[in-house]
């Protein structure tokens, strides 16, 4: 039977993979991610917003909170990069220093609800039955309820502030990523590398967490990117209904609040563009970032 | 490689495995799917055993069972004496697992790809606490190296190899924790020929040197015929025809098993006999709603009136050549 070879033998496969240096997973990702553009000058941006954000207090030219009253509603100028607001307070710096609670809360509140999430979704898929139903259920109750009355109603209760907006954010998001990730073990317990670990006696937490988990981690890296510009837009929003971070700690949602007016809209221009804008700018560049991320960690795509 | 006289490894007895279908709000049980109804054979130390069927007959779920990757609806599982049917994972942790290992379809769904070959190959011995660091390592290059692949591939992963590679992966894996019984679940339906007759002499080559016992799945006969000593023919959940391969290919009994053999395509001298193609009609029924008495008596070419009565019974019509079918009673 073995003469009748048609296809090298694994021998002379060998000598020809021997030569090639292994390809590691980072490698692959690396490659296929800065194939994308987009993606990368997203991964750029933020690495600035989020640097700039970190080093603040260094770069800013004034203090976050220094009023001065001769100098409200200056125009953009040298002395102020994009102005100053109706307090006289230097724009730039409120948006760095705004940027430190946007991302903050952002990050937070992300890496908590996919903690949650990931756990209980975990859970629901691997072990479906009761505890599938049980938690299920949960998630559709929290689902069923809209966020932003839900947010509203839990500030009020709370008083607000960028450690209760983060608990919130928490305890309101993790529902989707449970959902995903319960999708992702339903349909990866049943592969066979699962069933081979169980048939060798690996432990249950181990086929979970070291099995399973891995190989769903791509999506949960993708939704928790894409998750961080949706909580920055919802802590923007909650801040300029005025539920959010309160003044004088600048948040970009509460600093576009007090730009409300029409009459400053039209006269102070730069007011209301410069926060809007970098709550664009944040929001479209993590979602930049999670479509290549998606591309690159696609396990289908690897050969 | 013949087993006569040897002792008994694996005995099942009357193993049924049914999944509940369930449907509605709060997922009422509303019936089975009969995916093994009612199997009792037994494998002795050093044999192989293959199963043959079409797909959907429940040989995968029957090799599933044995190795308690499902728990049997009813029936007796004995490993070697135990009845290893009920224990918890636990206990099988402690006696079983080591003992019987599997190998896997589709060696490309069968091996993590996020892992490298060697924390594959090493998990087993995490898992059960053997040896040291280095000596680990060292098993892995020893059983890479048997399993006809460089030892420097131990750092890569499974993605940068082809089929006939992985199986071979997969063979080494279920070879770490030196197990007595192989069940190989369609290890070579995913291969090119050629690289079947690879994996197959590996396997062959393996069982004399571990002194392994084989549960070998496959609906290819003519590969069943080359590596058992023994075959089954299942359909519908139920074994139909076991006996000694020289008996079952020469000298089939059941009008399946004749059906069966007859479909495989033959070379034939010009001038030769034409052999009689058995063709069945209709369909393969659904094992949720398996038909009354003998299971094959709708698409049975002899079938007779007791056949859609009475279920047969599975029992020797010649000298260790069993038959599940009322022709022989």
């Amino acid at each position: 039977m073995s003469e009748l070879q048609t296809t090298p033998s694994p021998e002379i496969r060998l000598k020809e993979n021997i030569s090639k240096k292994p390809e590691t997973m980072t490698k692959i990702f690396w490659e296929k991610f800065s194939k994308n553009k987009l993606a990368i000058l997203g991964a750029v941006i933020l690495f600035i917003i989020i640097m700039s954000a970190v080093f603040a207090p260094l770069i800013a030219p004034y203090p976050q909170e220094q009023q001065s009253l001769l100098d409200k509603y200056k125009a953009p100028g040298l002395e102020h990069l994009m102005g100053t607001d109706k307090f006289g307070r230097d724009i730039f710096s409120r948006i760095l220093y705004g940027a430190r609670v946007s991302l903050l809360v952002g990050f937070a509140s992300v890496v908590g609800s996919i903690l949650i999430g990931t756990v209980l979704g975990a859970l629901a898929g691997y072990f479906r039955g009761i505890v599938d139903a049980v938690i299920m259920r949960v998630v559709d109750i929290v689902l069923s309820i809209p966020d932003i009355f839900l947010l509203i109603t839990l500030v009020t209760i709370f008083k607000p502030g960028v450690d209760k907006l983060i608990l919130i954010f928490c305890l309101t998001g993790w529902t989707t990523t449970a959902r995903l990730v319960r999708g992702e073990f339903l349909s990866l317990r049943s592969r066979e590398y699962v069933l081979a670990a169980k048939t060798i006696g690996t432990k249950t937490h181990k086929i979970i967490f070291s099995h399973i988990l891995p190989n769903a981690l791509g999506p949960i890296i993708v939704s928790a990117t894409l998750k961080v510009g949706s909580v920055i837009l919802a802590e923007s929003a909650l801040s300029y209904l005025g539920f959010g971070i309160q003044p004088p700690i600048a948040s970009w949602g509460n600093m576009l609040q007090d730009a409300q007016n029409f009459t400053v809209m039209i006269q102070a221009w730069w007011y209301p563009l410069f926060p809007g804008l970098f709550i664009l700018m944040t929001v479209l560049c993590f979602n930049f970032v999670g479509d290549g991320l998606r591309d690159a960690l696609d396990p289908k795509n690897i050969k | 490689m013949t087993a006569a006289n040897q002792e008994t490894i694996l005995e099942l007895r009357d193993v049924k495995k049914y999944f509940p279908i369930r449907s509605g709000l709060f997922q009422r049980k509303v019936g089975d799917v009969k995916a093994v109804d009612g199997v009792s054979f037994s494998l002795k130390k050093g044999e192989t055993l293959g199963i043959v069927g079409e797909s959907g007959c429940g040989k995968s779920t029957a090799g599933r069972t044995m190795i308690r990757l499902y728990k049997p609806t009813e029936g007796q599982i004995l490993f070697k004496g135990q009845d290893i049917s009920n224990l918890s994972e636990e206990k099988l942790r402690k006696s079983v697992r080591k003992n019987i290992q599997m190998v896997f379809q589709d060696p490309f769904a069968s091996l993590n790809p996020r892992k490298t070959l060697r924390s594959i190959i090493k998990e087993p011995f995490n898992t059960h606490n053997m040896y040291t660091m280095r000596e680990r390592n060292e098993k892995v290059e020893e059983l890479l190296a048997r399993v006809g692949l460089h030892p420097s591939f131990a750092g890569r992963y499974p993605h940068e190899f082809s089929g006939g590679q992985r199986q071979r992966i997969g063979i080494a894996r279920a070879l770490t924790l030196n197990p007595e019984l192989i069940i190989a679940d369609e290890p070579v339906s995913a291969l090119d020929v050629s690289i079947q007759a690879q994996v197959i002499n590996l396997m062959e080559e393996l069982q004399e040197e571990f002194n392994l016992t084989y549960l070998f799945i496959s609906h290819d006969l003519s590969v069943v015929r080359h590596i058992s000593d023994r075959v089954g023919v299942m359909y519908l959940g139920k074994m139909m025809e076991l006996t000694g391969k020289h008996e079952l290919y020469d000298n089939p009994l059941h009008p399946y098993t004749q059906a069966l053999l007859s479909s495989v395509p033959v070379t034939r001298k010009r001038g030769s006999v034409k052999r009689e193609r058995i063709v069945l009609k209709g369909e393969l029924p659904s094992p949720a709603n398996p038909p009354k008495g003998c299971v094959f008596h709708t698409r049975c070419p002899v079938a007779k009136p007791i056949c859609k009565e009475q279920i047969p019974e599975f029992k020797e019509a010649a000298p260790s050549h069993f038959v599940a079918c009322h022709l022989y009673s």
